[in-house]
C-alpha cells in the first residue's frame, strides 16, 4: 500500500513538475498513424531536449486549435485550408517539411475495375458509374479535402447510397470500410499500419495529383501572446534539418518508404 | 471469438510483464477518477444532506433538476468544458485546457449529479426514521448533516462507488478536454478509442478487460476496507 | 420544583388540514412527580404531548415555559411509542445526546456504562441497537432520554408495545428518576399503569381535557361523566 501511494505522489510530482521545455502542436491522425512520429519525437527530446506533445485531431479541428491559441503549432496537409490559415493572421507562415501519398484501397475483387484504371479520376469515375460502396471521411480534414477535390476533377458529385461519409479519422474510417467491404482513399502510411484489413487490399497508386503535402504553421504570437512561439521555431529549424530528412527519408513501413522530405533548407520561409 | 480471446491473452501478457505504458496510462486513469471521486463526493454528499434536512421553497425543483441531470451526455460536458477551458474561452487564462486536471474537472462535473441523487434517496429514508429524536434532542443543522452523513455511510460509499464506476469508464469528455496526449493525458479508456481507430482490436480488447478488472478491483477493495459485510444491517 | 416549570398553556390550538387535532387548551403544569394524560385514540394525547415539548406547531396561543425556551429545551426529553434507535450500537446511541452537547467522550462513555447497567443490557454494549427486542430498545430510549438528566420527561404510551416483564422494568425505571426529580408526563391506554405511576391525571376527550386533577380525586371521584364512563370501561367519544 505504502508502495502504491509513494507511486502516485512520484507521478503526481512529475506530472506537474517539467524538466524539459514542452510545447503543444496538432497533427493531423494520417500523420500520427503512419507510426512516423513515434521516431521523430525522441529524437527531437534528444537533440532539442524539447518534449513536444502531440494532439491527434483531423485537420479542421487542428486548424481551429490554432486559431483559439491552443496549441503552439500545426503540422497539417492540405494547402488551401492552410494558405486561409496564414491569410488570416492566425498562423506567421507554412513551412513544407515532407510529402506522401494517398492511394485508393478496396475489396480484393474490385467489381469496379479501380486497378485497371490510368488515372484516379478514371478509377473514381468508374466506382461512381457502378456505384460501388464507398468512404468518405467526411470530417472536414486534409484527406477529405482532396478527396472531395478529386471528385470535383471528376465532374462528379457523390451522394446516394453508396457513398458513406462517416465524419471519423483515417484508422476509424478505414475500419468502417473493412466492415463494408468498401472502396476508400487513404493515406499510403495509415493504410500500412492498419490492422483490420480484412478483405482489403490496394488497387490504385502512383497518379502525381495524389501527391500530398505536408506542411507546420507556428501559431501567430501576435494573436495568442502565451504560445511558445521561440520553441515552435526552433522545432521548424530540426524539421527542416539533415537529420530530420534523415530520419523522415528513412523510414519504412513493410519495406516501402512512406515520406519524401522536401524542405528547403533555412533559408526564407515560403509563404 | 478469435478476438476476444487473443484480447484476453494481450490482458494477461500484459499485466503479467508490468509493461511499463499500461502501468503508467493505468495509474493516470486511477488518479484521474480517484481524484474526481473524492472531490464530486466532497460536493455531492453535503449537498445530499443539504437536500434531506432543509425544508426551503424550492427544494423539490431542485431535487428534480438533480435527476435530471444524471442524464448529461458526458460529451456534451466535455465540449463545454472544452470551450470553457480552451485560450479563447473565458478560463483559458488558467492553461487548463489537455491537462489532467481538465479531465478531473469534466470527471466531477459528470458524476456530482448522480452521487448526489443516489445518496440523496439514502439520506432522505433515514432522516424520515431519525427525524423525530433529532428534532426532539435540538441538534443543529450540522449536526444533523453529520449524524446523517454518518449512519447512512454504506449507502453513501455505494452512492459514490456509483460515481467511480461512470467516470473510470468515461471516454467522451476526457478525449475532448484531455486530447489523449500520449505521456501526459492518455488513459485507458481513450487508449482504448485509439487503438480501435488503428484495428488493433486485440490490444483494444486487452487494455478493456485491464480496465473491467481494475474497476472491480477498487470496488471490493473500498468493500473490503470498509467492511461492509459485518453485522446485520446498516 | 424545577426553574422550568411551572409550564403554561393558554388557548392552545392545533389545527391540521382544517381539522381542529387539539384545543383551545388552558392548563398548568408544576410540581413534582409524574402526570399522566389517558383518553380514547384520537383523544389528541401524542398530539398535546408533542405540542407541550415543542415538537408541534401551535396554530392559536401561546405555550410558555418558566424561563426561556432555548434554556427549556435543554433539559426536556421525549420517549417515542415506537422507539426510534439509531443505526449504531448501544454504547454509540447511549452516548448521542451527551456529545451532541458537547460532553467529553470519556465522560459520555463514563455516563453511558452506568445507564447501561442501570438497564441491564451491559453484555449487549456493543452489539448494534438494531438487534435488540422491541423491549429492549424501549428501555435504551428511555436511557438515552434520562442520561441528560432532564428536568422534565415526555414519554408517548411508553409501554404500549412491551409485555409485561418489560413493561414492569421500564416502570422501575420510572419511579427511580421521578425520585431524582425528574418530573415527568406520559400518556397510557394501561389504567393499571396510571394507577402506579400517577400524581396528578388529566382526561382527554375529542382534543379537549375533560378532567385534570390529583390522582386519587379521579380514580375515586371523577368530576365529570364522560372520566366517570371511561374509568368504568364505557366506549366514550
Amino acid at each position: 500500500m505504502k508502495r502504491f501511494i509513494l507511486t502516485l505522489a512520484t507521478l503526481a510530482v512529475t506530472a506537474t513538475a517539467s524538466a524539459a521545455d514542452t510545447m503543444k502542436m496538432a497533427v493531423t491522425t494520417s500523420f500520427h498513424n503512419s507510426g512516423l512520429s513515434e521516431i521523430l519525437l525522441p529524437a527531437i527530446e534528444q537533440d532539442l531536449g524539447l518534449e513536444v506533445q502531440l494532439l491527434v485531431v483531423g485537420t479542421g479541428q487542428a486548424l481551429q486549435l490554432g486559431r483559439s491559441g491552443d496549441v503552439d503549432a500545426i503540422l497539417v496537409h492540405s494547402r488551401s485550408a492552410e494558405e486561409a490559415f496564414v491569410a488570416e493572421g492566425a498562423g506567421t507562415h507554412r513551412r513544407e517539411i515532407m510529402y506522401n501519398d494517398f492511394v485508393v484501397i478496396g475489396p480484393s475483387d474490385d467489381p469496379a475495375d479501380v486497378a485497371g484504371a490510368e488515372t484516379v479520376v478514371d478509377a473514381l469515375q468508374s466506382i461512381a458509374a457502378s456505384e460501388a460502396r464507398f468512404v468518405s471521411r467526411g470530417d472536414d480534414s486534409g484527406t477529405h479535402k482532396k478527396e472531395l477535390s478529386l471528385w470535383a476533377a471528376a465532374n462528379q458529385t457523390p451522394e446516394g447510397a453508396w457513398y458513406n461519409a462517416v465524419g471519423a479519422g483515417m484508422g476509424a474510417a478505414l475500419n468502417t470500410a473493412s466492415g463494408l467491404n468498401a472502396y476508400i482513399l487513404s493515406d499510403r502510411a495509415s493504410w500500412l499500419n492498419f490492422g483490420n484489413k480484412g478483405d482489403l487490399a490496394l488497387l490504385f497508386a502512383g497518379d502525381p495529383v495524389l501527391f500530398n503535402q505536408y506542411a507546420f504553421l507556428p501559431v501567430n504570437p501576435e494573436v495568442h501572446g502565451h504560445v511558445a512561439n521561440g520553441l515552435a521555431r526552433k522545432l521548424e529549424g530540426w524539421l527542416v534539418s539533415d537529420r530530420a530528412a534523415d530520419l523522415i527519408n528513412g523510414y519504412r513501413l513493410g519495406g516501402e518508404q512512406l515520406f519524401v522530405f522536401n524542405a528547403t533548407p533555412d533559408a526564407s520561409p515560403q509563404g | 471469438m478469435a478476438d476476444i480471446w487473443l484480447g484476453l491473452s494481450q490482458a494477461f501478457w500484459l499485466v503479467i510483464t508490468f509493461d511499463a505504458e499500461l502501468m503508467e496510462i493505468t495509474l493516470r486513469s486511477l488518479m484521474v477518477s480517484l481524484s474526481a471521486l473524492v472531490i464530486a463526493s466532497a460536493i455531492a454528499l453535503p449537498l445530499a444532506a443539504l437536500l434531506a434536512v432543509r425544508r426551503f421553497r424550492w427544494r423539490r425543483w431542485v431535487i428534480a433538476i438533480l435527476n435530471a441531470l444524471m442524464g448529461l451526455p458526458p460529451v456534451v460536458v466535455g465540449l463545454i468544458v472544452y470551450v470553457v477551458l480552451s485560450r479563447s474561452g473565458p478560463l483559458g487564462v488558467l492553461g487548463l485546457l489537455f491537462t489532467p486536471t481538465a479531465m478531473v474537472i469534466a470527471q466531477v462535473i459528470i458524476i456530482v449529479p448522480l452521487i448526489a441523487s443516489v445518496a440523496h434517496q439514502a439520506l432522505r429514508d433515514l432522516w424520515s426514521e431519525y427525524h423525530d429524536l433529532l428534532i426532539s434532542m435540538h441538534v443543529t443543522q450540522s449536526q444533523k448533516v453529520a449524524t446523517l452523513l454518518w449512519d447512512a455511510r454504506r449507502a453513501l460509499l455505494t452512492a459514490s462507488l456509483a460515481g467511480f464506476g461512470r467516470a473510470i469508464g468515461e471516454v467522451g469528455a476526457i478525449m475532448i478536454v484531455g486530447g489523449n496526449i500520449d505521456n501526459v493525458t492518455r488513459v485507458l479508456t481513450t487508449a482504448i478509442a485509439l487503438e480501435t481507430g488503428k484495428g488493433e482490436f486485440a490490444l483494444a480488447l486487452g487494455l478493456g478487460f485491464v480496465l473491467i478488472g481494475l474497476a472491480i478491483a477498487v470496488n471490493l477493495s473500498i468493500h473490503a476496507l470498509s467492511r461492509t459485510e459485518v453485522e446485520a444491517r446498516w | 420544583m424545577s426553574h422550568l416549570l411551572p409550564l403554561k398553556v393558554q388557548g392552545a390550538e392545533t389545527t391540521h388540514r382544517g381539522k381542529r387535532l387539539v384545543g383551545p387548551i388552558d392548563l398548568s403544569i408544576q410540581g413534582a412527580g409524574a402526570t399522566v394524560i389517558v383518553g380514547p385514540n384520537g383523544s389528541g394525547k401524542t398530539t398535546l404531548l408533542r405540542l407541550l415539548h415543542g415538537a408541534a406547531r401551535l396554530t392559536r396561543g401561546q405555550i410558555a415555559w418558566n424561563c426561556p425556551m432555548d434554556e427549556a429545551q435543554l433539559h426536556q426529553a421525549f420517549v417515542f411509542q415506537r422507539p426510534v434507535m439509531l443505526r449504531r450500537t448501544v454504547l454509540e446511541n447511549l452516548i448521542y445526546p451527551l456529545k451532541v452537547r458537547g460532553t467529553s467522550k470519556r465522560e459520555a462513555c463514563k455516563s453511558a456504562v452506568a445507564w447501561a447497567a442501570k438497564i441491564g443490557l451491559s453484555d449487549m454494549i456493543d452489539r448494534s441497537a438494531l438487534v435488540l427486542s422491541g423491549g429492549e430498545q424501549q428501555k435504551l430510549a428511555l436511557a438515552r432520554a434520562l442520561i441528560t438528566a432532564p428536568k422534565v420527561l415526555f414519554l408517548d404510551e411508553p409501554c404500549a408495545a412491551l409485555d409485561g416483564r418489560a413493561t414492569r422494568e421500564v416502570e422501575v425505571i420510572l419511579q427511580a428518576a421521578k425520585q431524582n426529580g425528574t418530573r415527568l408526563i406520559l400518556s397510557t391506554h394501561d389504567m393499571g399503569q396510571a394507577r402506579r405511576l400517577a400524581d396528578e391525571m388529566l382526561f382527554m376527550l375529542g382534543g379537549k381535557i375533560h378532567e385534570f386533577g390529583p390522582a386519587d380525586t379521579f380514580f375515586e371521584a371523577a368530576q365529570t361523566a364522560s372520566a366517570r364512563a371511561f374509568l368504568k370501561g364505557d366506549i366514550v367519544e
